[in-house]
């Protein structure tokens, strides 16, 4: 069926007895071709790249728990390309172009929305650095604008501009910044791969990979054993207990990262706005909820929960920086498990294991990722090249000192 | 969370900075091949359940191995870096 504002009309009228379901529950086939453990948003769009960029017709998801249960469902929904460094700014550039064209090729309605990002900066060298980096994203063919007070005062008169501690200099405009719905970007893909043929298999969690002769064979399930000609390991904060099945140690610490949301409110902060003192930012969703969170705990975890301190830590940085939020209730809080890598970008690349194909090393930001992730990794796994916006993403990085470190703080995963 | 320092007592979390995983006390020899500093710098277990990892106290400024569970924060012991350095 066809999402369109003439169906939603007409199944208005006729009680809306019209729907369907968005995606089928097929029973797992005893082999695919192509089998993607996680069914997270970068294991969606890698199904559904795979089935529409290169006609490969026997494709399966699985996924341990139910569609978006993991990352994908957890996140700030934050969408933007303000990269810096050769290798990433490419990538995400990409991933916002696919986002642009992403209603209309899923037909379906993620919520894309482009509000604006705007970071603020409080020093001189802040400035500086910022300056750099939106000449970067301007030499990428994305936007930035760099502003004065006056100028953050225009978009956002309710910050505490004159703040003794950090008071505020500017702050980068990226007008194509914004958000989306991240449930539905899940659904969305969902549904789209599954109008392709691919089989969404929910409540199957792997528990092995068969290896023989270096090769990738199968998978062993809750649901039995599912043969595959190509595996992809798609499973953000739990890549290292997959990756272990085949025997691999991946450069992968997994760190719980918190958010929060307020009340519903009437619309009083349009653009998505980050603090540059302090890892704070915020935007507000289209139900009025402030959604707003911060750093990572810090320690290694896998629990999505997280811990009193850094709840304290992002809820003084709202005060210091918008006080008008010390009015909103917080409604709720959670956390979710990121995949830290050591220089704070992805991995999207063959393993060592023929076969087998590895896409984690997400940290904050995967969620701007998922269609430019998914589109990389298909094209890696049905051409056997590396596609050029993500060919830095290589594994073996790390052994030869290739890093990708955009925040430029060594190499420790939680420090990006 | 709390953090039994074997010199302070128990303490709260925010008194601790995380450095990572204990491995950092096996370096390698100043000759050791490229790959020995890949598995010290970048390569981790990382379980889901018990880790050794190391703590610096901020307050009392000892560095500490930490036992403790991923899944459900729980913490087990917490011994000297030194110590266990030492006993290789
Ligand atoms: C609080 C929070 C805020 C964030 N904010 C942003 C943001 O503003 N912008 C941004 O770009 N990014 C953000 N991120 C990061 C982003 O959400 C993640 O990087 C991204 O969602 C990870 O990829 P994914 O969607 O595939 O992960 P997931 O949705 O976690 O998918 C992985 C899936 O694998 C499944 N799985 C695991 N093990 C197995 C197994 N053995 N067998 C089968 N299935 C398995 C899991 O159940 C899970 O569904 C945020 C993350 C969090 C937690
Ligand atoms: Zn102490």
């Amino acid at each position: 069926m066809r999402y369109s504002g003439l169906r939603v009309l007409v199944e208005g009228l006729r009680g809306n007895r019209g729907w369907r379901p968005a995606w089928h529950r097929p029973e797992p086939k005893d082999a695919y071709d192509m089998v993607v453990i996680g069914g997270g948003g970068h294991g969606l769009s890698t199904a559904y790249y795979l089935a529409r960029n290169h006609g490969v017709k026997s494709v399966a998801v699985l996924e341990k728990g139910w569609l978006g249960s993991g990352n994908i469902g957890r996140n700030t929904t934050i969408v933007r390309a303000n990269y810096f460094l050769p290798g990433n700014s490419e990538f995400y550039s990409h991933s916002l172009k696919l986002w642009e064209g992403l209603e209309s090729a899923l037909n379906y309605n993620v919520m894309h929305s482009q509000r604006g990002l705007i970071n603020l900066f409080h020093s001189d060298g802040q400035r500086d650095a910022f300056a750099r980096r939106g000449n970067a994203m301007i030499n990428q063919g994305d936007d930035a604008i760099l502003l004065d007070p006056d100028g953050v005062r225009e978009h956002l008169p309710w910050l505490d501009f004159e703040n003794v501690r950090f008071p505020i200099y500017g702050g980068l405009l990226h007008p194509r910044g914004g958000t989306a719905r991240h449930d539905a970007v899940a659904w969305g893909y969902a549904r789209a791969a599954s109008r392709l043929g691919v089989d969404i298999i929910e409540n199957c969690e792997v528990t092995g990979i068969r290896v023989e002769g270096g090769k990738a064979k199968a998978v062993t399930t809750s649901l039995g054993e599912i043969a595959a000609k190509k595996v992809a390991i798609v499973v953000a904060g739990r890549s290292s207990e997959v990756a272990a099945m085949a025997g691999l140690t991946l450069p992968i610490e997994s760190h719980v990262l918190q958010a929060f949301v307020t009340e519903g409110l009437k619309p009083c902060i349009d653009h998505v706005v980050s603090f540059g003192m302090g890892h704070f930012y915020i935007s507000q969703s289209d139900k009025g909820g402030l959604v707003f969170g911060g750093d990572i705990d810090f320690y290694a975890s896998y629990a999505a929960r997280g811990n009193l301190p850094m709840a304290e830590h992002v809820m003084e940085a709202a005060m210091t920086l918008m006080p008008m939020i010390g009015r909103a209730r917080v409604l709720r809080s959670w956390g979710g498990i990121m995949d830290m890598s050591p220089d704070g970008s992805p991995i999207i690349d063959r393993t060592p294991v023929e076969g087998l194909y590895l896409n984690c090393g997400w940290n904050y930001g995967g969620f701007k990722a998922v269609p430019a992730s998914g589109w990389c990794l298909a094209h890696l796994m049905a051409t056997g090249e590396s596609h050029e916006v993500a060919r830095r993403f290589r594994l073996d990085r790390f052994a030869t000192g290739h890093l990708l470190d955009e925040e430029g703080t060594g190499s420790q995963h939680n420090l990006h | 969370m709390r953090i039994p320092c074997p010199l302070c007592g128990p303490r709260d979390l925010r008194e601790f900075t995380y450095r990572g995983a204990a491995e950092a006390l096996e370096r390698p020899a100043a000759d050791a091949p490229p790959e020995a500093w890949d598995r010290l710098l970048h390569l981790r277990d990382n379980p889901a359940g018990r880790t050794r990892d190391l703590w610096y106290h901020d307050c009392c400024g000892s560095w500490l191995v930490v036992e403790r569970c991923t899944v459900t924060h729980r913490v087990f012991s917490a011994r000297p870096a030194g110590e266990v350095a030492d006993a290789g």
